[in-house]
């Protein structure tokens, strides 16, 4: 008991440092002067829906059921009451663990809306559709009925579509809601004529690292335990993750002619969400062709935005929602119950179409309900407070408008400090506006 | 007195200011300059999205010499940022009217 507690604790850390992986893996690939405005809507999102999650968000998602299967009971767990200073797992190791899936799944969307969105809209959006969308999706796939009397979501009990570690609940829904967001507030100025390169791949490739490290706790501490199971979804969780590297260069090398950073780093992402839902119901073959699959599927993904003209500007849709979509519709093929007793044979293994079928209805209900919830959500926010910038501020830059800073000090004369004074002092008068010169002295 | 402007290829900054020193220039100006000529730029590929990247990365050269000494800086330049590959760069020669050493005061040849 106490081992497990222990390795749900240390997941929960693991997961929750994903976030700050996820703003490095966001920021590298926006433009300089909007990678500050990324990294503090992922922080943005930790704020927000830390907040939420241990007052009413908990309850609201492992609450017991009130709805049939829809909604958890917000009052029951309200402020945690009852839980803390318990001893059994069931307490407060698993509200931190899962706390910490609500966050990235928020700080996930953020890469559809980059450069443009207004922080206090996004702060609103954060909490709206956390309550709104993720708390109950995450009722509906993460809580399991018990033997205690506890009643759980539809999907878990009910349908019994297989989602370890949430390919529906945290990547279709998140990028689901990305497709959403991304058409309600438009395309960015100039998109896709003008080049917006990322900035810094080594951040891209340094947030790609802490996600994968993160992911570990993700997957393998979804298995609420220190055990054989944790062990086959973290071996799992390399596998693919390597497979999907792999998948993804070689469709860039194909069709592109080279092999680049930006890819491995996103392969890592594709492979990752891709194992999520399966990675504790497939052996090691399952796992390696489910991450060559979602690697290479999701490398050929990204070019739809284009053809459809939606600015998914980091491509939320095209690795989260496709690589989601990917990993949960193949466990109804490479599903095995020879690694999981709990798991299910997919066609691969005997257990015929049953299980793809149960995956397919998980996956398009979680689709269909985040796509409209967020376009509602989303449209609200926009009509009421508005949710983008103006041209001005997007085209100077959102840093600038939006927290009145700049990431990287580029003047470059001597320090960098050139046509620059402090405000404060200049008012007040003690330092003249010609005493910058070097030896004239107020 | 002359001004030599020189834009060469990034790598053969070292053998330009070796080359310019052996025929007895004291100073220079250099600065990072973006460009292109014949040799137009580059493409780069980001998640399978092409960019052309028109601008190349350059280095400008500016030797302020005495008249006679135009034609040799010339000579010196062309030689040692020569790879006889395209984009290479270019090196020309403006006129000057007037020089001033800032510190002293002096002006003219005697400023260089």
């Amino acid at each position: 008991m106490e081992g497990n507690t222990a390795w749900v604790l240390t997941s929960a850390a693991l997961v929750l440092l994903m976030t700050p992986g996820l703003a490095f893996f966001y920021g590298g690939m926006v433009r300089t002067k909007s990678v500050l405005n990324m990294l503090m809507m992922c922080f943005g999102a930790m704020a927000v829906v830390g907040v939420l999650w241990v007052v009413f968000g908990y309850s609201l998602a492992f609450g017991d059921d009130v709805t049939g299967g829809l909604f958890g009971d917000v009052t029951q767990y309200l402020g945690l009451s009852g839980l803390l200073g318990g001893e059994a797992l069931s307490g407060t190791a698993f509200v931190a663990f899962q706390g910490m899936f609500a966050i990235i799944t928020v700080a996930l969307i953020a890469g559809a809306i980059a450069d443009r969105a207004r922080f206090g809209a996004w702060l609103v959006f954060a909490a709206l559709w956390a309550t709104l969308v993720y708390f109950p999706v995450a009722h509906w796939v993460f809580d399991f009925s018990n033997d205690s009397g506890h009643v759980g979501g539809w999907i878990a009990n009910d349908l019994v579509a297989l989602d370890f570690a949430g390919g529906t609940a945290v990547h279709i829904n998140a990028g689901a809601a990305a497709l959403a967001l991304a058409i309600v507030l438009g395309k960015r100025r100039g998109w896709p004529k003008e080049p917006m390169k990322p900035h810094n791949l080594p951040f891209v490739m340094l947030g790609a690292g802490l996600l994968w490290f993160g992911w570990f706790g993700f997957n393998a501490g979804s298995a609420l335990g220190a055990n054989g199971l944790a062990g086959l979804a973290f071996i799992n969780t390399l596998a693919a993750t390597c497979a999907a590297i792999l998948g993804w260069l070689l469709i860039e090398r194909l069709r592109d002619g080279h092999a680049t950073s930006l890819g491995a780093a996103s392969g890592v992402v594709a492979g990752l969400v891709g194992i999520t839902p399966a990675c504790a119901f497939v052996d090691i073959w399952g796992a390696l062709a489910i991450g060559v699959i979602a690697g290479a599927v999701c490398a050929l993904a990204v070019g739809l935005k284009y053809r459809f003209g939606f600015d998914d500007s980091l491509d939320v849709v095209g690795v989260h929602l496709v690589g989601g979509l990917v990993g949960t519709l193949l466990i109804g093929f490479f599903g095995t119950v020879g690694v999981n007793e709990l798991g299910a044979d997919g066609l691969f293994y005997g257990g015929g179409l049953t299980q793809l079928g149960k995956q397919a209805v998980g996956a398009g209900a979680v689709l269909a309900y985040s796509l409209v919830a967020t376009f509602v959500i989303g449209f609200l926010i926009k009509v009421t407070m508005g949710f983008r910038v103006d041209e001005e501020a997007e085209v100077n830059g959102i840093d600038e408008a939006e927290h009145a800073e700049s990431a990287y000090e580029f003047s470059g004369v001597r320090s960098g400090s050139s046509g620059m004074t402090r405000a404060a002092d200049t008012l007040a008068g003690k330092v003249p506006s010609n005493a910058r010169k070097e030896g004239v002295t107020p | 007195m002359k001004l030599v402007t020189a834009i060469i290829k990034p790598f053969t900054l070292d053998d330009v200011k070796a080359a310019l020193e052996q025929v007895g220039v004291l100073g220079m100006t250099v600065s990072e300059v973006q460009g292109y000529g014949r040799q137009k730029g580059h493409t780069e590929v980001y998640r399978g999205a092409e960019y052309s990247v028109d601008f190349v990365p350059k280095v400008r050269v500016e030797v302020l010499v005495d008249d006679t000494l135009g034609d040799k800086v010339v000579d010196a330049v062309v030689e040692a940022a020569r790879t006889g590959k395209i984009g290479d760069g270019k090196v020309w020669v403006t006129p000057v009217d007037t020089v001033v050493r800032v510190r002293t005061g002096e002006r003219g040849t005697d400023a260089l």
